[in-house]
């Protein structure tokens, strides 16, 4: 087989090494574009002076006023009671759908499949106008003539569209891993004697785990950082911790925004942490 | 045999949660949004009532003027999903030349921004080319300029800030289809005779468009209906899709063209992605 090589047309060696260093320095400068920017962010958030540019000296200032920021805590506190809630709920209900898709046939399944793929395409600020109007224009009137009350937009509002574009993410990766699954080991247990339920929790779960804990996390991920759908669906009084960076950065550069955006990076790697962890133990 | 019949409504049922929830808070909705396009609209934001049927929004769509902002979106959306491409494919490249364990290393890098906040990485952006940011400070103490640019507030910074926000999203498909690609076949193309530019627009690329394509939808969907980056490194005088449908919820409190341009930005998204799936599955078909 190697033989080959001897007797193939030699191509010029300068050609391919040209080749590899201009692959090589391509990456490096795109690298460089990725992470120049967060790091000139996270280094003057420990600025001493109100600059960004300019170093004057360490200094926690930034990070000390964060922690005294009432609207920053509520935002915050939130941000984090969404996530939680719409998680859970877009978990249990996409791995349901998920097994339920992938080991049934049923009337109407390939219309349904079809139409958990639609939310992760169309544009975000659609989905957040098109709740926006329902939840004015339908949803309230009709509470407002069944209980005379009229609700309005808040964090309930909030979590039920959170649950909506998360629904299709959680199915999507718990599906995945439906597609290797092994399912003789089911076959297996049954054959031992142990029931469907039995069956379902010593095994199925267990093994399906990571993917649902994958999902869970990616809702998680998107729960938090949403910013599209939740401006619509947020009316005034409540505000995420997106909605609240999204106000401060529009005003203009300070190192309070700086700061704040490095606590959130840390957390972000956090999550990356984990969600390489899970990955390992697949 | 009545577990039989059990089985045949479990998985209707176990799905039924979640298929009431899309359809309540997702395809209700958007039928909503259907209707109020056309319905005349009310002074303070939502629509007149009695509801009166009119066309005039979807007329209104094809002014040039919003014809125009359209066109901009999309030419922005190309220029943006060319340069993702154009250095995210070498990029790929690179990525799957390497060790594993500078490799895995690099997919982390190139992974870590999908976990960041939008918003937080916009700011980054916004940072580096404010009056009073890093690139002016630089410029104006080498005594390159005598006074800090305007390098905010205009198409550059928001192709900038757009290309920056979804070069990670184009990567990682190429990679996946580069890394399946045998790399032999560059070599079995050389051995017959063909010069390396010629093995690689005969051989390799069209083995591996279809990781492009995906970048390219991945790109170019969020893109053109962008609305956080246009807004921040805009300013208010750039102005895509995303913004205009926010104005018309906002200050413009015309509900109803706000719904007929997001049912346009809509439909031209979802045809563009079906056309993709169309033309894939015919690929994959056995010649």
């Amino acid at each position: 087989m190697r033989a080959g090589h001897a007797t193939r047309p030699q191509r010029d060696p300068i050609v391919l090494r040209l080749g590899k260093t201009v692959l090589g320095t391509n990456a490096l400068l795109a690298f460089a574009f990725l992470y120049v920017p967060i790091l000139v962010l996270i280094v003057f958030s420990f600025n001493e002076s109100r600059s960004v540019a300019r170093w004057s000296g360490f200094s926690l200032e930034w990070y000390q006023k964060l922690f005294g920021n009432e609207a920053l805590l509520r935002a915050a506190r939130n941000s984090l009671l969404i996530a939680f809630v719409s998680t859970l709920a877009s978990t249990a209900m996409g791995t349901l759908t998920a097994l339920g898709i992938d080991r049934y046939r049923f009337r109407l399944r390939n219309s349904f499949d079809a139409l958990l793929y639609l939310p992760i395409v169309i544009p975000e600020i659609v989905m957040g106008i098109s709740l926006l109007l329902f939840f004015n224009l339908a949803l309230f009137p009709l509470l407002q003539a069944l209980i005379q009350v009229r609700p309005t937009l808040g964090v309930p509002t909030i979590i039920i569209a959170h649950i909506a574009f998360n629904i299709p993410f959680v199915y999507v990766v718990v599906r995945a891993r439906l597609v290797g699954f092994d399912r003789t080991l089911e076959q297996a247990a049954q054959d031992l004697g142990a029931n469907e339920w039995r069956t379902f929790w010593r095994i199925t779960f267990p093994l399906l785990l990571p993917g649902i804990l994958g999902g869970a996390l990616l809702a998680f991920t998107l729960s938090l950082d949403d910013f599209l759908v939740t401006v619509f669906t947020a009316g005034t009084a409540s505000p995420t911790m997106p909605l609240y960076i999204y106000s401060l950065v529009r005003r203009g550069v300070t190192p309070e925004i700086n700061a704040l955006s490095t606590v959130l990076l840390a957390a972000s790697m956090g999550l990356v942490g984990l969600s390489l962890t899970l990955q390992r133990r697949r | 045999m009545s577990g039989k019949a059990e089985h045949r409504s479990r998985g209707p049922l176990m799905v039924v949660p979640a298929a009431l929830w899309l359809l309540l808070f997702f395809t209700l909705p958007l039928l909503i949004v259907v209707a109020i396009s056309f319905v005349e609209r009310g002074r303070a934001g939502g629509v007149k009532l009695p509801l009166v049927f009119t066309l005039a929004y979807y007329q209104r769509l094809v002014d040039p003027l919003y014809l125009g902002i359209f066109w901009s979106s999309v030419r922005i959306a190309l220029i943006v999903t060319g340069a993702c491409v154009f250095v995210g494919y070498p990029m790929a490249l690179f990525i799957s030349r390497v060790a594993p364990r500078g490799r895995n290393a690099m997919l982390l890098l190139v992974m870590i921004p999908f976990w960041t906040n939008f918003l937080v990485r916009t700011y980054a952006i916004k940072l580096l080319l404010s009056t009073e940011g890093v690139v002016n400070n630089l410029l104006l103490g080498a005594g390159l300029v005598e006074a800090p640019l305007d390098l905010l507030f205009n198409n550059f910074a928001v192709v900038l800030g757009l290309v920056y926000g979804y070069l990670p999203f184009a990567v990682l498909p190429m990679y996946a289809s580069i890394e399946k690609f045998d790399m032999t076949l560059v070599e079995a193309a050389a051995d017959l005779g063909a010069n390396l530019r010629r093995a690689f627009l005969r051989v390799m690329l069209p083995l591996t468009a279809p990781g492009i394509v995906a970048s390219v939808i991945l790109v170019f969907v969020p893109v053109v209906g962008a609305f956080i980056t246009p807004d921040i490194l805009g300013g208010g005088k750039v102005e895509m899709i995303g913004t205009l449908i926010n104005r018309q919820f906002g200050v413009a409190r015309n509900w109803p063209f706000g719904s007929a341009m997001s049912l346009a930005l809509m439909v031209m998204v979802v045809v563009g992605v079906a056309y993709y799936f169309r033309t894939s599955a015919e690929k994959e078909r056995p010649l």
